[in-house]
């Protein structure tokens, strides 16, 4: 990104100014690396944002962020309904509320390694994953209905986990305000044989260890130490998902104009809030943020079980589960008034300090564990919401590494059997059904995940709690 | 001679894009670009016939629909298609999908399409007289 096109705020912030139909500037979190690294689609694409109606405050890019479709990955962007705000099916994208959960367990590394490939390749053959893959469960219409409402405290009720599961996963496991009666056939249809299934793409399943730790008072509230195994998920709201999303982006496309919306990009597909299509939208998307949710907690359950098949009296305790692609009604306080705000982060987390009625009991003096995953080879992160951030982002950090590579260059570069053989040597082994899928994925096809996390924590996003270091990674 | 659909890079997804000599050959070929990122289309036997049709309010938004009722019926059925035969009348699309049931192992699809985007749309006739149909599809 040309840099002469910025104002650098300080070492960690730079500024787009309000110009032409921008209604509020953009405000970019980078360092002088990631700044000059950055494409110059994401300067387009949140300059964009910062054009839609009721946008408050500021659009904001996270040093994670990369170009996207409409938003920038890494975009984050809060409307007012009562400044006629929107709410962006764009904003969203098709993944809704994809997200990342961490449970905590009573294993060492060691104990893993002990019996590191049978319990891979059992994780391997209980967890669906990757295209042809199907879930083993199968909803009927009514149970459909329920899951759409209820998210993971259905799935708890369902017998898929633990009623303490619940506080630590964001909104208490359940979105209110769902309407699955509004969820067209397709999409039902598209979900239909997908629940408990991990999907594709950069979507998988690790069992790492904790490598590092860098907060010691925020890691015993987490409960994380070196030498620890834990079990990070990555996925989202799968078919079902990604079906709202097609229908609405095109929906609120074509809609715009007779909404006297001007897009000027129509991947920025969006309805006033307060209109029939804006209401209809968020009643489908919080079902699709319970489908995701419900998703997770079905795959936790699973890994339970193969848990406890090797490790019998095993605990593994839910730390967080946290979406990074969202859309949320949300209380900030802005210019000194509190408002309530629609707040959009696609492919950002939400992160907040201390002190935040939403935060379960056990968190309240600490803050919201950050969940940051990195590439299969890398580490991912632990980190604790930083209250600097709700004058930064409106409470909000990085949710991963970025792509420096296309898949096609990935795929052309390394193959997945060498990918394998390589990790494997590094003690991680790497399952998935298609090895093509691996070379696509490679940890050198990734942006370092340190310097964004590091520059996360300077700009005041979020502190870095601990490192988690890959030993087993399932990937569609 | 000129390839028929190729790949343009997208940092965290991909492009694809079609060429042809009318705006339904190269929606086919932009199908086939896409199906491509899954399985390498020698891979797949086009043995199985889906119908498909679409309408749009125009020929861009047709892509996306198109490619979008691509990646459903795809889903929907455990499929993947190698080949497309598409008519175009008026903003309304007929098509012919031809492909087979996934087979994991030997299929070994790399990743899920997720949809068709508006980001980088294009259906234009160009310099050379041909056209192109072009869009980034989320992965």
């Amino acid at each position: 990104m040309d840099r002469t096109t910025l104002e650098k705020l300080g070492p960690y912030a730079w500024r787009i100014p309000q110009t032409g139909s921008m209604r509020v500037p953009a405000v970019i979190y980078a360092d002088e690396v990631l700044i000059d690294d950055m494409d110059t689609k994401v300067a387009e694409q949140i300059t964009n944002v910062a054009c839609l109606p009721g946008i408050v405050a500021a659009a904001y890019a996270m040093p994670d962020a990369h170009w996207g479709y409409g938003f920038p990955i890494g975009g984050v962007a809060a409307f007012d309904p009562d400044e006629g705000g929107v709410v962006s099916a764009g904003g969203v994208g098709f993944d809704i509320s994809c997200g990342v959960r961490l449970l905590t367990t009573n294993l060492s590394r060691a104990d893993i390694a002990t019996q590191q490939e049978p319990f891979a390749h059992e994780l391997s053959r209980t967890i669906p994953a990757g295209v042809g893959s199907r879930g083993r469960i199968e909803l009927d219409e009514a149970e459909m209905a329920a899951m759409l409402a209820g998210g993971a405290a259905w799935a708890v009720a369902e017998g898929y986990g633990r009623n303490d599961d619940l506080e630590r996963i964001e909104e208490r496991g359940t979105m209110t305000g769902a309407r699955p009666d509004l969820v067209s056939a397709r999409a039902l249809l598209r979900q239909r044989r997908e629940m408990g299934t991990l999907g594709s793409g950069n979507h998988y399943l690790e069992v790492q260890s904790v490598a590092e730790i860098f907060d010691a008072e925020a890691a015993r509230a987490f409960g994380l130490e070196v030498g620890q195994a834990v079990v990070m998920i990555h996925c989202g709201s799968r078919g079902l998902g990604h079906q709202i999303g097609t229908e609405y982006l095109r929906e609120m496309a074509l809609a715009a104009p007779a909404q006297g919306i001007v897009l000027p990009d129509r991947e920025l597909a969006c309805a006033p809030i307060d209109s029939e299509l804006g209401q209809r939208y968020l009643g489908v998307l919080r079902a699709g943020v319970n489908c995701a949710l419900a998703n997770r907690q079905i795959l936790t359950h699973l890994t339970r079980g193969v848990l406890e098949r090797f490790f019998p009296g095993v605990r593994a305790d839910l730390l967080y589960d946290v979406s990074h692609n969202t859309c949320k009604e949300e209380t900030h306080v802005i210019d000194g008034r509190a408002r309530r705000l629609f707040v959009h982060r696609k492919g950002a987390t939400r992160s907040l300090g201390p002190d935040y009625p939403d935060l379960p009991p056990a968190l309240t003096a600490i803050g919201q564990p950050v969940l940051i995953g990195g590439s299969m080879g890398t580490g991912s992160y632990v980190l604790v919401g930083d209250a600097r951030s709700e004058a930064a982002t409106l409470s909000s950090a990085c949710h991963g590494a970025g792509r420096a590579m296309s898949r096609h260059e990935a795929a052309r570069t390394w193959t997945g059997a060498g990918i394998q053989k390589e990790l494997a040597a590094r003690g991680i082994i790497v399952k998935s059904p298609s090895r093509r899928g691996i070379a696509e994925e490679a940890p050198g096809a990734y942006k370092s995940v340190e310097r964004v996390v590091e520059v996360a924590e300077r700009a005041g996003l979020a502190r870095r709690v601990a490192r988690l270091a890959p030993m087993i990674c399932i990937k569609g | 001679m000129s390839c028929a659909w190729t790949h343009f890079p997208h940092e965290g997804d991909v492009g694809v894009q079609g060429f042809g000599a009318d705006p339904a050959e190269a929606f086919a070929n932009a199908a086939r670009a896409m199906t491509a990122v899954l399985v390498p289309l020698d891979q797949i036997t086009a043995n199985e016939a889906v119908e498909i049709t679409c309408e749009a309010p125009e020929l861009e938004v047709l892509l996306v629909d198109w490619l979008n009722a691509v990646i459903y019926e795809m889903a929907t059925r455990s499929m993947v298609f190698g080949d497309f035969r598409v008519v175009i009348d008026s903003n309304c699309l007929r098509a012919t999908a031809l492909g087979e049931p996934v087979e994991v192992v030997r299929h070994a699809p790399s990743v899920e399409l997720k949809g068709a985007t508006f980001t980088q749309l294009r259906v234009a006739r160009q310099e050379d007289g041909r056209w192109l149909a072009q869009c980034v599809v989320d992965v």
